[in-house]
């Protein structure tokens, strides 16, 4: 679904000639339906990369490919951007309407989607992500959880492949974290939609498929979440944290208590947990 | 504090007025407002009160309510009253000190107000019975014939829609920015003027550095999901003139037509 190949990119810092280096030699796979967690913490460039999956940004070397599409084609822009929609970190700052579903119908208006279409789209859209209720609600009577959801459906009725979600929980409360990664995690079940999170939150990463960690601008971890989760001191080092029974599970194993590796979720460490003292 | 506002002052009842095309109510607010400066006779002024009236009935929109959008204007519509009633020439109705107060001066000035009164209405009732949304898609609408001459109907439309979507978003941010700089012990009440309004300073610097983040974040937001302009964009909600719309234009040319025959031959 998105490929990159030897992906480089550099920002012009501001009153001098010199460049930074945001990311070097980035060459990923993202097959389609994969649900994919992208961690590093701030400036590994993560953001920087996830902008370059849509042609927000266009790389200053290498590739990058969405569904065989090169990014760097201007011609290509739009298709581009209609198979990979982005969800952004604050939800104010991304609706535009002043009605949920005026807003929804937004992408698509865009595409030049006749009406009929769009009213079908921003109906299927808003029983995606579970908001059917509030299709006549102003964005400002949302609570965090349902900005958010609102605006991965403005996505979704332009019928992307991929959704990327920029930071997307960081700014909401627990319950609205939930809300958004039922939806997605939804969306990836249900209809196959590739996914890619960037996310603070390691109990979020945990629950994708494959994680993928960057720090200075290079891929430096690259595999499922067990594998990833399990290098407890590596990701130290990369200071990032690890989710809480993954390092509580860490620490006991280091005071003799050995459950196993690859403990992500809370109810798989009581499982391992009652079997050990069981004993 | 700042947190119970409603966008525009649109007070829906789902009446024929609110179900007429924005297109249709805005063209006839025009054509209302050309009316009444056409109108030179007793009975033209007569035709536009009964016409606004009727409409006011139909819109189920309740009198209290327009009314209270003409309190604002009350020391305008007395001031013209005034000014009229003593400043004409003409025959001497009474006399206040050296102000003389004419015949005439009373007839102008009742025109005058009546014409204030109901060129206010016909616009209040506009907003009234059309949403914010509906009133900037028939805007858009109206002005698109101006493309030809660069009028951007589209960008201007698109403005105004962003505008009332943060509108709420900005004051949310005010509030908040008013209750931190207090924390701080900014001192927003007290003191003259002049003082206070250096006051808000900390208040405005910091929302409008704000505003611009909120919109950068929103063009790229925007950009994401293929915004490219008004060009070969389709619409959710298509406006359509139905019966009812053009019996409401029909109307008002029949109006139109009354007024400038009665202002040849009643004038």
């Amino acid at each position: 679904m998105i490929k990159t190949q030897n992906l480089f990119y550099f920002y012009q810092e501001q009153e001098s000639d010199n460049k930074t280096q945001v990311l070097k030699d980035i060459s990923l796979d993202i097959p389609k339906g994969e649900f994919v967690a992208l961690l590093g913490h701030n400036g590994s460039g993560k953001s920087t990369l996830a902008r370059t999956f849509n042609a927000i940004l266009i790389p200053e070397g290498g590739k990058v490919y969405v569904d065989g599409l090169d990014t760097s084609d201007e011609n290509l822009l739009y298709e581009i951007r209609k198979k990979a929609g982005m969800v952004f970190q604050n939800p104010d700052n991304q609706l535009v309407a002043t009605i949920v579903e005026e807003d929804i119908a937004f992408g698509p208006e865009n595409l030049g989607v006749e009406s009929k279409e769009i009213r079908k789209r921003v109906d299927d859209a808003l029983n995606a992500v579970g908001m059917r209720a509030y299709i006549s609600h102003a964005p400002h009577m949302l609570s965090g959880g349902q900005k958010q959801r609102v605006a991965i459906a403005g996505i979704l009725a332009m019928k992307p492949e991929c959704i990327i979600l920029d930071e997307s929980t960081a700014m909401l409360d627990p319950s609205g974290r939930k809300e958004v990664m039922d939806t997605i995690k939804k969306l990836n079940h249900e209809l196959n939609m590739t996914v890619i999170l960037i996310t603070h939150y390691m109990e979020e990463a945990a629950q994708a498929d494959r994680v993928i960690v960057l720090d200075e601008g290079k891929v430096v971890m690259d595999g499922k979440p067990d594998e990833v989760f399990c290098q407890v001191d590596r990701l130290k080092e990369l200071r990032l944290g690890v989710p809480e029974v993954t390092e509580l599970s860490y620490i006991l194993k280091q005071k003799g208590v050995d459950l196993g590796d690859g403990i992500l979720t809370t109810d798989d460490f009581m499982d391992r947990f009652k079997a050990v003292i069981g004993k | 504090m700042l947190g119970d506002i409603t966008l525009g002052q649109f007070y829906p009842t789902n009446s024929i007025i609110h179900k007429l095309d924005p297109r249709v109510k805005i063209m006839i607010a025009l054509l209302i407002i050309v009316g009444l400066f056409v109108a030179d006779s007793f009975y033209a002024y007569l035709l536009c009160t009964l016409f606004i009236a009727i409409a006011v009935f139909l819109s189920k929109v309740p009198v209290g309510f327009i009314f209270k959008g003409l309190k604002p204007l009350l020391f305008i519509m007395v001031f013209t009253a005034v000014i009229n009633v003593f400043l004409t020439d003409g025959r001497t109705l009474f006399k206040v000190w050296f102000l003389r107060a004419t015949y005439e001066g009373v007839i102008i000035a009742f025109v005058m107000v009546l014409r204030l009164f109901l060129l206010v209405t016909a616009t209040t009732l506009l907003t009234l019975t059309t949403s914010p949304i509906m009133l900037t898609d028939g805007i858009e609408r109206l002005l698109k014939p101006f493309n030809a001459i660069k009028v951007p109907s589209h960008e201007i439309a698109m403005m105004m829609t962003i505008a009332l979507r943060f509108i709420p978003t900005l004051l949310e941010e005010t509030d908040k920015i008013i209750k931190a700089q207090s924390a701080r012990g900014a001192d927003f009440t007290t003191g003259s003027i002049l003082k206070r309004a250096k006051a808000m300073i900390p208040i405005l610097i910091p929302l409008f550095i704000s505003s611009f983040k909120r919109a950068d974040e929103l063009a790229t937001a925007m950009e994401c999901r293929c915004y490219k302009g008004g060009d070969g964009r389709t619409k959710l909600k298509v406006l359509k003139c139905e019966k009812r719309d053009y019996i409401a234009l029909f109307s008002i040319v029949i109006l139109l037509i009354l007024i400038i025959f009665l202002n040849i031959f009643a004038g």
